[in-house]
């Protein structure tokens, strides 16, 4: 007697807990029901497929990163040369790759001394004439790439903090791929535009300008250590100029204190910046050095405007161009939050409105909330007051999922759905087949008692080997599939647990308690 | 009540002519896969869908003159479609291109799609939603959902296998995968779109069938300890029918729900619920007739135990049918 007591405590228990954490919070937000804040957090989340936004994928091009190691390491190289008065030439191959022409045979040691410096990241291979490959190390390659992504997921999460979207969810996807859930957005076009824009400032010093990009080749090729760069005209409207810098630049983003949006001498939009100490003193020995002549000022591989030097400038400056307010605004935040280590391409774009969200979640509550009448009726009429029994287990399968779901903060998407639908029919084929297998033991002659027991005993592995096979698959799917079938793995795992717990307990103490109320169980309505 | 009492159907009788019935519609289905293909949504196509709101009506016809008029690039393959309940007057779009990956130029076709309705001064709209998809990711998606499938059938083998036997877990896969099969068919048949949302129905219904298929190897396992002089044969035929009451109520209630999502489900459930549909009836009848048929004809229909002469006497089992089909009798490998 006291161990029904215990069960029927734990049962209730149980009930009251999940209760509280999965449905609860929902009735209360819809009928201002009063709950604490902290149980609030918890609610169940719905995902955007279900509420409305922007779903983006995006791919980080981590080539990228690995040409800007390159690059960095061929400039170290080529002035490791010059001052080691090596007349050597430094040329790119591709992103992990550069190659040295032409050290001439008696220079070899010190050319070896020289490249040492650049020898950590990369290994070096030597062919006739002087010549040497410079490939990056595969180890030094995927740590880049990896490292890319990483830093990527940070901008973009700085970003999107800027523009203040409340629980976005920023995770990485595979290898090279980001995935960026932005719920209530409905402007892709300037999520996309602010999350997207490399963001790359740069401080070079102007070598040339001319009028068209041939002007500035020689033999077809920028001078070594120089590229060539378009840019906005200087007076006036001028078209586009063309302007020779080098290639490694003075100053960088990644020294800039804050961007903040001002007027330039004209009153047009422009954006102020403000250098961190160390980029102040770089900025302040290159521009002290080069008074009287031109800076350029570089966004994303574009000279902004190429103001001459006045005088020694430390840490503020001020990037001017034909930018609109709005632009300026972006552009601010866009520094602020950093360079992107890459470029990022689109995979897939995803909008999903508010209304259209809130239709799918009306039409797939109505449709569950008529399958559930259906199953009930069904279940009432035929198994008649063993019914009820089968009904408080789908009640309670449901309680439970639904608790269990908000408290590991799973979201709820339409495939979730559909793993709450195969759990409610997992649910009733558990009731249904120790129901039958109670009935079967009752025609053999059996005692109602002892018909409970064998049915619930019996069936008891069936329920574990469809329930652990279930699990298995669930396990592969969560394991290799994608975002919305990982969801639906989650919710079926969820409901497996939740149900083998109904089934096999909650069932059965429902059955004991009507038995203990009756002194002697001769019939039972099944 | 009871819906069956003591039936004593012989199921494994028809399993010739369920194989073959199962084998005409995969047949159909493959012709009609390799002929007009399978019908891709955007996530595996790849392609850009808008949907738009309009705030008077406006017909598919006016949407549709309106994007030839000012959409030269969309080609023919564009598809419109009157989206959801007709009060409110949403429209679906659909175009085969995307921009390039590169970039954020992703989304230029939605743009072109839109200024053309504009042009045409249909009236204000507004973007209810779109979904844009390049080309690689319904590759990646294709590749890694095969790939979950085929490693979750891989485990339900071994399981099967290690809890009953080899034969068994031979049973079940061919079971999910005949199911998987004739879905496929059904949707060609249907043209429905290979979305994610089908693929989650499809995941459900595979579950659902292997479900139902070991409900029934459970008595068949329970069975043979106590019918040991029957033959498989029977032993199989009892069990379907011992569970076929059961069998119909889990069947049937989950077709109740199925539908009920097909009816009141909305516009982006109807895939779902129409694969859930087909799903769980092909599930329900694989569990009955392919099987444990597999069983039966993976281990021959030898007795169970050596010299099967003796009819049944274990349990509330059925009399025995006249074995038609007896394979010259040797000892059973297992019981």
């Amino acid at each position: 007697m006291t161990n029904l007591r215990w069960k029927i405590v734990t049962v209730l228990a149980v009930f009251v807990i999940f209760f509280a954490v999965g449905p609860y919070p929902i009735l209360a937000a819809r009928y201002h029901l009063p709950a604490p804040g902290w149980l609030m957090d918890k609610q169940l989340k719905l995902g955007l497929d279900l509420k409305g936004g922007v779903h983006l994928v995006l791919r980080v091009q981590t080539e990228d990163a690995l040409r800007l190691e390159t690059d960095l390491e061929s400039e170290r190289l080529r002035d490791g040369l010059r001052t080691a008065n090596i007349p050597a030439n430094v040329v790119a191959i591709n992103s992990t790759q550069f190659r040295v022409d032409g050290v001439p045979p008696g220079q070899d040691a010190a050319f070896r001394t020289a490249a040492n410096e650049v020898q950590t990241n990369f290994d070096r291979s030597s062919g006739t004439n002087g010549t040497y490959t410079f490939t990056m190390k595969p180890n030094i390659q995927q740590n880049l790439r990896a490292e890319a992504v990483v830093q990527a997921r940070q901008t973009i999460e700085r970003r999107v903090n800027e523009l203040g979207v409340t629980e976005p969810s920023i995770t990485q996807q595979g290898n090279d791929q980001i995935m960026v859930q932005l719920p209530g957005v409905t402007d892709v076009e300037r999520a996309k535009q602010i999350m997207g824009s490399p963001g790359l400032l740069e401080l070079k010093i102007v070598e040339r300008v001319a009028g068209t990009k041939e002007e500035l080749l020689t033999n077809g090729q920028p001078p070594e250590g120089m590229e060539v760069l378009p840019g906005n005209g200087g007076a006036g409207d001028a078209g586009t100029m063309f302007y020779l810098v080098k290639r490694a630049a003075a100053v960088t983003g990644r020294d800039l204190r804050n961007a903040r949006p001002s007027l330039d001498e004209n009153n047009r939009p422009a954006v102020s910046f403000t250098l961190n100490t160390e980029g102040g003193r770089k900025f302040g020995k290159v521009s002290g050095e080069n008074v009287g002549r031109q800076l350029a000022i570089i966004l994303d591989g574009r000279v902004q405007s190429a103001p001459t030097l006045e005088s020694r400038i430390t840490t503020d400056g001020r990037i001017s161009g034909s930018f609109t307010p709005e632009e300026v605004q972006n552009l601010s935040l866009i520094l602020r939050s950093g360079a992107l280590p890459a470029t990022l391409s689109y995979l897939e774009e995803r909008t999903i409105g508010p209304s259209l969200g809130a239709d799918s979640i009306r039409s797939g509550v109505r449709a569950s909330i008529a399958g559930l009448l259906l199953i009930v009726g069904f279940m009432l009429v035929y198994y008649k007051a063993s019914g009820v029994n089968a009904v408080v287990a789908l009640i309670f399968n449901l309680v439970i999922l639904l608790g269990l779901m908000a408290y590991i903060g799973a979201v709820m998407t339409l495939p979730g759905i559909a793993g709450f639908v195969l759990t409610m029919g997992i649910g009733v084929d558990s009731s249904v087949l120790i129901f039958e297998r109670i009935k079967e033991e009752l025609e053999a002659q059996r005692g109602v008692r002892a018909a409970i027991n064998a049915g619930f005993s019996r069936v008891f592995w069936t329920l574990m080997d469809t329930h652990i096979a279930a699990l298995i698959s669930c396990a592969f799917l969560f394991q290799f599939g994608t975002g919305p079938i990982r969801g639906f793995a989650l919710t079926l795992v969820i409901g497996l647990a939740s149900n083998l717990f109904t089934s096999i307990f909650v069932s059965k103490t429902i059955f004991e308690m009507e038995l203990a109320s009756r002194r002697q169980a001769a019939t039972i309505s099944i | 009540m009871h819906i069956f009492k003591n039936t004593t159907f012989d199921f494994l009788r028809w399993r010739w002519h369920a194989i073959g019935l199962s084998w005409i519609i995969i047949i159909a289905g493959v012709v009609t896969l390799a002929t007009k293909g399978i019908p891709k949504g955007v996530e595996f196509a790849g392609g850009t869908v808008v949907i738009e709101r309009y705030e008077q009506a406006v017909s598919v016809q006016q949407i549709r003159e309106a994007l030839d008029r000012n959409y030269p690039g969309g080609g023919q393959n564009t598809v419109v479609q009157a989206f959801g309940d007709p009060s409110a007057h949403m429209v679906m779009i659909r175009v085969p291109q995307v921009g390039s990956e590169e970039g954020a130029s992703l989304s230029v076709e939605a743009q072109k799609v839109e200024d053309a309705l504009d042009k045409a001064n249909l009236g204000k709209r507004s973007r209810e939603g779109a979904e844009i998809v390049g080309a690689t990711v319904g590759k990646e998606l294709t590749q890694k959902g095969i790939l979950a499938t085929v490693l979750s059938l891989v485990g339900i083998l071994f399981y099967l296998a290690f809890r009953f036997q080899f034969s068994f877990g031979v049973g079940a896969v061919v079971a999910t995968i005949h199911d998987l099969l004739i879905t496929l068919a059904f949707l060609a048949f249907f043209r429905y779109d290979m979305s994610l949302n089908v693929i989650a129905a499809i995941l459900t219904m595979t579950g659902f069938s292997t479900n139902d298929t070991i409900v029934i190897f459970d008595r068949i396992r329970e069975n043979l300890r106590g019918m040991r002089r029957d033959s498989m044969h029977h032993v199989i035929n009892a069990s379907i029918n011992q569970t076929l009451t059961r069998t119909v109520i889990t069947s049937g209630t989950a077709l109740l729900t199925a539908l009920a999502l097909f009816f009141f489900g909305g516009e982006v459930l109807h895939g779902f619920a129409f694969t859930m549909v087909v799903g769980i009836i092909t599930g329900t009848y694989s569990s009955v007739f392919i099987a444990a048929a597999i069983v039966s004809l993976w281990r021959g229909t030898a007795p169970t135990r050596a010299a099967a002469h003796a009819p049944a006497t274990a349990g509330a089992a059925p009399a025995q049918q006249p074995q038609r089909k007896q394979k010259p009798q040797r000892k059973a490998r297992a019981s």
